[in-house]
């Protein structure tokens, strides 16, 4: 009963299903959240589906105590999972600093809709980009993932969890509303065929066992309470005993490797998708959903002649600064069209630096990019304008 | 009894199973309340007989929220007020733990006082050991939601304004399982009321009403940590058919004690079992109901890819 | 490539979202098509109008949404009005005769009205009358095939009225205006 409602096949699928499906292929089974749309579909199902394989699904009182939760359960040795949208991310982003200080693997999905503050619940926007990359307070290296449809979703959940679960910390599935709500085609293949990666246990005895010790690729060796290691984790600067140490060499040793473990393993971390880059004149570069709607100006601007390459992430974060720095040097200039008033854009300004032109599309959300727009800045690189 | 403080830090202490040698001495100051609190915590585990290796404990942040650091369990040190939630996660992932929650009355009742609502109201089946010491000890003496009316503190200059929380009062109308108050004067009681809570199920609550002398006793003419007990003394009564409700602190009224409800009524987890069962049925059909999975038969090789394969600018090049 | 965008509207209770379903999943599934369904969300989905699309296509869907139709069904007056400018020259507008009385010009589209709400009524349940709409659809709109759209309603709706649909389909597929 329990295995057979593990679903393998074709579906037509929502999105915010798909990611849950996802989460439950990867081996999700713990799930505390609170209600918010687009998100709230995600919850339902993993109300729905977790019981079934023998899961916790909890809806908490707030976001707050959601994203406290996920990291209580990955410290039990569960993999863990919450899904909001803005506002709930801004009440989660205190606890994603613990996650990112204890060095919890979880995955935090935010369905992205018009923002600020209440905004456009039903609609859609991509203005959360930066928050997922400096909400908490502090330096900590961070990973977001931008699915541009419901197979996606489903495929970077995935991924989410393997990321979360390698370097140990709270990765970010960045959707948006058009995303969660569309309900394309999804194949969900027999968990053989899915590359699922799992934390690394120690293998010391709970005596010589140091939970924040870390070889070459910086990340510590995990135990899960139970176990008989009685290791100490705090929010604290601390040493790799998990005690508390107010130094500066503790804190230097602690917060540059909190970075670098994620900085070293960018070229694995980074995924993205190139057409035309080679002998590009002009390159877009966008993601998620915007990377769908913004096509026929690509489409037309090629039939203009205009020599364009388009490179889409998947990967926002950390954002591929060696590769576009590259770019920079060949290309006349960049175009981003993003739905908000300039984020990515930023990162791909200060890579391209004064090397190429950095042209942003905005969209403010609620709405899709015009294409004539996109277009217009796609020939205004394109002719030096 | 006041010189607990002195014993933790002793060399080779009967506590040293339980307790992070290594980390001492702590950054309590002398006299404060919870060198006691934290032994009858160990001695009540003891008491208790529970595994250590499956006894975790999570605090938030305050003077009391650094009591996890010091004991010898799988032990974390979460975000101010998030304590309930995160214990909760982590004994709903893995039930075979005992979970206890040992932190501060602001920590508990102002910040994170929403889930402990909650969490009394699911019943889950945690444990929380709240140190009221009526004040924020760890930042300096400011205003807690515990504070006495006319007591005085860094925000209350002229005195509180504000009427507090009934801790147990709170706990026990919320729902939870196991409510009792002690102060850290009644040593033995404590411990046995922390070893009764390891062992049952359900959202158990212990108020332990502590002396800070520095901070609060200093600002309301409270003497040393020993005067504050001794007046502990004077003011407690202890009276188990007290109804929780009605039995507010303030300033220099009773102090009732006691183990005011102890009952049994299902977990969260147990109505989650429960609920389950008896949907089975309708579930079921799950897979049926679950469309097209009876149409399309999976073959064994057949290879899956992605519906939208990645050339998604395919036309274009 | 070769691309389909409809757009269907009526008003909430009509079934109007499991319509667009069910054409996605025939195009997806059953098909092997592509698709993208998408639906109007917030106080405009909420018990008065209601809408939803699909966009079928050869290869992958770039652009989910539905700015211009190719194919309109109309189930209310409401859904009639916001939405035919959007139906392109020369695009099929399917309505239900009963329930879309005001006309506008008809004359850069082709129309085809059918009282789907009455037949599915004949049949025994009003609520069926989207399928029965569904069948008209796929006979004059062609926007699926007809074997993959009765597997694609059998698939989307309770095993005990898969047999009422499935009447409600044929219904709708053997309509003829002129009759
Ligand atoms: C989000 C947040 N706000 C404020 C603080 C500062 N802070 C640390 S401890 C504390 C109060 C602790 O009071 P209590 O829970 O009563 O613990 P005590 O120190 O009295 O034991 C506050 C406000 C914090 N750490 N985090
Ligand atoms: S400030 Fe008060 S509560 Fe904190 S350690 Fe000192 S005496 Fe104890
Ligand atoms: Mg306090």
């Amino acid at each position: 009963m329990f295995k057979k409602s593990r679903l393998i096949g074709e579906y037509f699928m929502q999105g915010d299903i798909a990611c849950a499906e996802g989460a439950l292929a990867a081996g999700c089974r713990f799930f505390g959240g609170y209600p918010i749309t687009p998100a709230s579909e995600i919850a339902e199902r993993m109300a729905m589906r977790l019981p079934l394989l023998r899961g916790v699904f909890i809806q908490y009182e707030d976001e707050i105590a959601s994203i406290a939760g996920i990291l209580g359960a990955s410290w039990a040795g569960a993999k863990s999972m919450t899904a909001t949208s803005g506002p709930g991310i801004s009440l989660m982003t205190e606890n994603i600093g613990l996650g990112m200080m204890m060095e919890a693997p979880c995955v935090v999905v935010n369905v992205q809709r018009g923002s600020p503050s209440t905004g456009l619940p039903t609609s859609w926007g991509q203005s959360d980009m930066m928050q997922a990359r400096w909400g908490s307070h502090g330096d900590y290296g961070s990973i977001s993932l931008v699915p541009n449809s419901p197979q996606e979703f489903f495929d970077l959940t995935i991924t989410a969890f393997n990321f979360s679960e390698k370097y140990r910390l709270p990765v970010f599935i960045m959707a948006d509303a058009l995303v969660g709500h569309m309900t394309e085609k999804v194949v969900i293949p027999p968990v053989e065929e899915l590359e699922i990666i799992d934390r690394k246990y120690t293998n010391k005895k709970p005596e010589d066992y140091l939970p924040y010790d870390y070889g070459k690729n910086l990340i510590p060796d995990f135990a899960k309470a139970g176990d008989g290691y009685r290791y100490h984790t705090t929010g604290l600067t601390h040493d790799k005993r998990g005690y508390p140490n107010m130094t500066f060499e503790c804190q230097n040793e602690l917060v540059p490797r909190l970075v670098n473990k994620i900085k070293n393993h960018v070229d694995d971390i980074s995924l993205t998708e190139e057409y035309d880059i080679e002998g590009a004149d002009v390159i877009v570069i966008s993601y998620g959903i915007t990377s769908r709607t913004i096509l026929p100006a690509i489409t037309m601007a090629k039939k203009k002649g205009i020599k364009i390459g388009y490179l889409r992430l998947k990967t926002v974060w950390p954002f591929p600064e060696e590769k576009i720095r590259k770019l920079s040097k060949k290309v006349a200039g960049f175009v981003v069209p993003e739905m908000n008033l300039g984020q990515i854009s930023l990162e791909v300004e200060r890579c391209a630096h004064n090397d190429s032109i950095v042209k942003l599309v905005p969209h403010p959300g609620g709405g899709i990019h015009k294409f004539e727009d996109v277009l217009h800045a796609i020939e205004e690189v394109a002719y030096g304008k | 009894m006041a010189n607990n403080t002195a014993q933790l830090q002793e060399k080779s202490h009967p506590m040293e199973d339980l307790l992070r040698m290594d980390r001492m001495p702590h950054i309590w100051c002398s006299g404060c309340g919870l060198g006691s609190a934290v032994t009858a915590f160990v001695e009540g585990l003891k008491k208790a007989g529970v595994s250590y290796d499956k006894t975790a404990i999570v605090s938030g942040i305050g003077c009391t929220g650094r009591v996890a650091g010091y004991l010898r369990l799988d032990s974390y040190h979460t975000t101010h007020g998030r304590a309930i939630p995160f214990a909760t996660g982590l004994k709903l992932a893995n039930r075979d733990l005992t979970v206890v929650v040992f932190s501060g009355d602001g920590d508990l009742f102002a910040i994170g006082g929403n889930h402990l609502i909650h969490a009394a109201r699911r019943n889950v089946d945690i444990n929380v050991i709240c140190v009221n010491n009526f004040i924020y000890g760890m930042t300096g003496g400011q205003n807690a939601p515990t504070t006495p009316l006319g007591a005085y503190s860094s925000t209350a200059p002229f005195g509180n304004y504000e009427m507090p929380f009934n801790l147990v009062g709170l706990a026990a109308a919320s729902g939870a399982s196991y409510v009792a108050r002690w102060t850290t004067m009644h040593a033995r009681r404590l411990t046995d009321s922390i070893a009764t809570a390891a062992n049952k199920k359900g959202f158990c609550f212990i108020e332990i009403v502590s002396p800070c002398p520095t901070v609060f006793a200093r600002k309301n003419k409270g003497g040393t940590g020993l005067d504050m007990l001794k007046e502990f003394q004077t003011r407690a009564i202890i009276d188990h058919d007290a109804d929780p409700t009605t039995i507010p602190l303030n300033m220099d009224n009773e102090i009732v004690c006691g183990e005011f409800v102890n009952d049994d009524r299902p977990t969260f987890w147990e109505n989650v079992q429960a609920g389950i069962k008896a949907r089975l049925e309708k579930f079921a059909n799950w897979e049926e109901m679950q469309s097209n999975s009876r149409k399309i038969s999976h073959k064994k090789d057949r290879k899956y890819t992605s519906s939208r394969d990645s050339s998604i600018m395919r036309r274009n090049t | 490539m070769s691309e389909l965008r409809v757009k269907i509207s009526g008003f909430g209770g009509q079934g109007i979202i499991l319509s667009s379903f069910i054409i996605g999943k025939a195009a997806s599934i059953y098909d092997q098509q592509h698709s993208s369904m998408t639906q109007a969300y917030g106080p405009e989905a909420r018990g008065g109008a209601c809408s939803s699309q699909v966009v079928i296509s050869s290869d992958n869907v770039e652009y989910p949404l539905v700015d211009t139709a190719d194919v309109l069904i109309a189930m209310s007056q409401e859904g009639y009005d916001t939405f035919l400018p959007i139906l392109k020259k020369g695009g099929i507008l399917l309505y239900d005769t009963d329930l879309v009385e005001k006309l506008q010009s008809h004359k850069n589209f082709i129309a085809k009205g059918i009282p789907a709400t009455r037949l599915a009524e004949e049949l025994g349940k009003k609520i069926v009358a989207n399928i029965v709409m569904l069948g008209f659809a796929t006979k004059q709109a062609k926007i699926v095939s007809p074997e993959a759209m009765q597997e694609a309603i059998a698939d989307s709706v309770p095993s005990k009225f898969i047999d009422l649909n499935m009447k409600a389909f044929q219904a709708g597929y053997d309509y003829n205006e002129e009759q």
